[in-house]
C-alpha cells in the first residue's frame, strides 16, 4: 500500500516540471479591442502628445508673459524719464 | 547673460523641438509602452519643481537673514517657475497614470506631497500679491516652510509603497533610455535657467521703476 502511494507521488513529482514548462494554451478566438477593459482600449499616443503640448504651452506662455511684463515696465519707465527730463531743464 | 540669452533661448527651442525624435527612438518599456515616453517630460519637470522650491527657500532665508532685495528677487522668480513646473507635474502626471494604472489621480504619498508642495508654492505668490506692506517676509517664511516639504516629497516613494515608480528608476535607466532621458532634463534645466534670469531681471527693472517714482516724489 505504502510502496504504491509512494509510486503516484513520484511520478506526481516527476511530471511537475513537464507541466510547469508548457507552451501557453493557443488562441480559442480572436477578441475586438472593443470588448477589451477601457484602460486596454485607450490609445497611449493622444496622452503622449497631450503631455507633450501641454509642456510648451505653458512654457511659451509663461516666456509670453514675462516679455508682457517686461514690455509693460519699460514703456513705464520711459514715461517717467521723459516726465522727468524738461523739469531737469 | 544679456548678450547670451537669446542664442541659449534658440538653441534650448532647438533641443525642445528636437527632443520628440530622441523620445521616440528610446526603447520601449516592457508594460507600459508607449505612454511610458511621457517620463521623458514628466520627471525631469519634477526635478526643476524641486530645485526651484529649494532655489526659492533658500534665497528666502537669506533674505530673512541679511535683508538682502537681489535674494529677494531671486525667491519670487524661483517661486513662480516652481508653481509654472509644478503644474506641468501635474498635468502630465495623470495623463501617464490613466493609461498605466487605469485612474488620473490616486491620493497616495508621492501625489499628495507633490499637490501640497505646489499648493505652499501658490500660497506664496497668492502672499506675495495679495499680503500688502510686510508680506514679503511672510512669504519668505512660508518659502522656508516649503523647502522642508521637498526631501519628504522626493523620498515619499521610497518609504511608503504605493503605485509611483521609486527614486531608482531614474538612475538605473537602461542606455536604450538613458540618453534620451538626460537630453529631455538638460533641455528643461536649460529652460529653467533661462526663465529664471528673465524672471529676475522683470523684478531687478520693477525695482528700478520704484526707485524712479521715489525719486520724483522727493
Amino acid at each position: 500500500m505504502m510502496r504504491r502511494l509512494f509510486l503516484v507521488v513520484w511520478l506526481m513529482a516527476s511530471a511537475m516540471p513537464a507541466l510547469a514548462f508548457q507552451p501557453p494554451a493557443a488562441q480559442s478566438e480572436y477578441v475586438p479591442v472593443k470588448d477589451l477593459p477601457p484602460v486596454d482600449q485607450l490609445p497611449a499616443a493622444p496622452l503622449l502628445v497631450a503631455a507633450y503640448s501641454f509642456i510648451w504651452l505653458a512654457a511659451m506662455f509663461y516666456l509670453w508673459t514675462i516679455w508682457r511684463r517686461l514690455g509693460k515696465v519699460e514703456t513705464d519707465m520711459r514715461a517717467l524719464e521723459q516726465r522727468r527730463s524738461p523739469s531737469r531743464r | 547673460m544679456r548678450k547670451a540669452f537669446f542664442p541659449l533661448l534658440l538653441v534650448t527651442s532647438a533641443m525642445f523641438a528636437y527632443a520628440p525624435v530622441v523620445i521616440a527612438h528610446a526603447d520601449y518599456e516592457s508594460t507600459m509602452g508607449l505612454v511610458q515616453k511621457v517620463m521623458y517630460f514628466h520627471a525631469p519637470s519634477g526635478m526643476v519643481m524641486l530645485i526651484s522650491a529649494v532655489v526659492c527657500g533658500v534665497a528666502s532665508a537669506l533674505y530673512l537673514w541679511k535683508k538682502d532685495p537681489a535674494a529677494d528677487r531671486v525667491a519670487i522668480a524661483a517661486a513662480e517657475l516652481a508653481a509654472l513646473f509644478g503644474l506641468i507635474v501635474l498635468v502630465t502626471g495623470p495623463l501617464w497614470a490613466r493609461k498605466a494604472w487605469g485612474v488620473w489621480w490616486v491620493w497616495e504619498a508621492r501625489l499628495t506631497m507633490s499637490f501640497v508642495g505646489w499648493l505652499i508654492t501658490v500660497g506664496y505668490l497668492f502672499v506675495r500679491k495679495y499680503g500688502g506692506p510686510g508680506s514679503d517676509k511672510l512669504a519668505a517664511g512660508l518659502a522656508v516652510f516649503g523647502t522642508a516639504n521637498v526631501p519628504f516629497i522626493y523620498v515619499s516613494v521610497n518609504i511608503w509603497r504605493t503605485m509611483h515608480p521609486m527614486t531608482t528608476v531614474v538612475p538605473t535607466l537602461q542606455p536604450g533610455m538613458r540618453g534620451a532621458f538626460w537630453f529631455s532634463a538638460l533641455t528643461l534645466f536649460m529652460l529653467y535657467g533661462l526663465l529664471l534670469a528673465a524672471r529676475v531681471h522683470l523684478e531687478r527693472q520693477r525695482t528700478a521703476l520704484d526707485q524712479l517714482y521715489l525719486a520724483e516724489e522727493d
